[in-house]
């Protein structure tokens, strides 16, 4: 058996500074007006935390390439989810929101 | 290392596997195939709030003033944290630390899990109190927002509830795994030969912890610059 790869501590500390770094800059940009950019700026914080995690705590730059294209290839189809439901949501022409009737006060539950 | 490892260590090497290590790359690609499904579950909840916080873009941001980001914050911390403290109980059994270090490092684990899951529940009695679940008794009066109307603001509630019940669900079950893996290192089933277990429940661990990641600033932050 092969040996796996044992992540040095230091490495450990230092993405979860980074990841500590990253929650303080993404709640610090949260009340600076950026206009259309926050949301923007807010996810692509959220991206590189989200890479950390998954390169260093889930040992993805470590392990087999097939491992990381399965890791890809689930925000691959995500983005085609994303990407499929708002061409068809923002191309309807509703020109306004849909009704709202069936959630009138006590319209449910 | 030999096909027929001495002792207990021969019994994790299944006989459909041509190695140990054969072995140990299935079940991390059977676990990420697991996780891809779930990127694709909660994907189908972030894509439902994108949608809709499109249409209803005054009462989302609305309704984002009425999370406590104190608590948001603090669990991002105690959830990163959580995932610091997995990805040492991985390591301590890939380095044979011992079975006090790998139970020490998951007990902490599950002690941070709990903190989150607590603090969930004091923001969800908090929502309770302020007449904001989504049910028959919302209510809705937000002077600083007069134009949002109830049913938007019961439709952000709505989403805030489902992802952060589902994404808390995910919590239990994980808590659940770990004090599962507690019982096999008990048992002497883990060793820097044979620690599978306890790194692809540290997976499922990890994708909980991103999930999180995105869903603070999506619920708490994003609209709180109005």
């Amino acid at each position: 058996m092969s040996e796996h790869h044992v992540v040095p501590l230091k490495i450990y500390f230092l993405i979860f500074f980074a990841l500590m770094i990253g929650t303080v800059l993404t709640v610090g940009a949260a009340f600076v007006d950026m206009g259309f950019m926050n949301t923007p700026v807010a996810l692509i914080i959220a991206l590189v935390k989200a890479s950390l995690v998954i390169m260093f705590f889930m040992h993805v730059k470590y392990s087999h390439k097939l491992v990381g294209l399965f890791a890809v290839s689930g925000f691959f189809w995500l983005c085609i989810m994303l990407a499929l439901t708002m061409q068809d949501y923002y191309t309807r022409g509703w020109g306004e929101a849909p009704p709202v009737e069936f959630l009138k006060e006590g319209a449910f539950f | 290392m030999s096909d027929h490892a001495q002792g207990a260590h021969s019994l994790h090497h299944l006989h459909q596997f041509e190695s140990a290590e054969q072995q140990y790359e299935s079940a991390t690609l059977g676990m990420w195939a697991f996780i891809v499904q779930e990127i694709l579950f909660f994907g189908g909840l972030f894509c439902a709030y994108t949608v809709y916080r499109n249409t209803y873009i005054e009462a989302f941001t609305a309704g984002s003033h009425h999370l406590d980001i104190f608590w948001g914050t603090l669990n991002t911390v105690v959830l990163i944290a959580s995932s610091l403290t997995m990805a040492m109980a991985v390591r301590s059994a890939q380095t044979n630390s011992g079975p006090g270090r790998i139970i020490g490092w998951l007990i902490a684990t599950i002690i941070l899990g709990c903190t989150f899951l607590g603090v969930k529940a004091i923001e969800y009695t908090g929502k309770w109190h302020h007449h904001l679940i989504p049910n028959s008794t919302f209510q809705w009066n937000d002077p600083a927002f007069p134009t949002v109307t109830l049913g938007p603001a019961k439709i952000f509630y709505s989403f805030y509830f489902v992802m952060t019940g589902m994404h808390a669900l995910h919590m239990i079950i994980g808590v659940g795994i770990m004090l599962w893996m507690i019982a096999k290192v008990r048992r002497n089933e883990i060793s820097a030969q044979y620690f599978t277990p306890i790194e692809i429940s540290g997976l499922y661990w990890h994708f909980v912890d991103i999930v999180w990641i995105f869903l603070f600033p999506l619920l708490y932050l994003i609209g709180r610059h109005h």
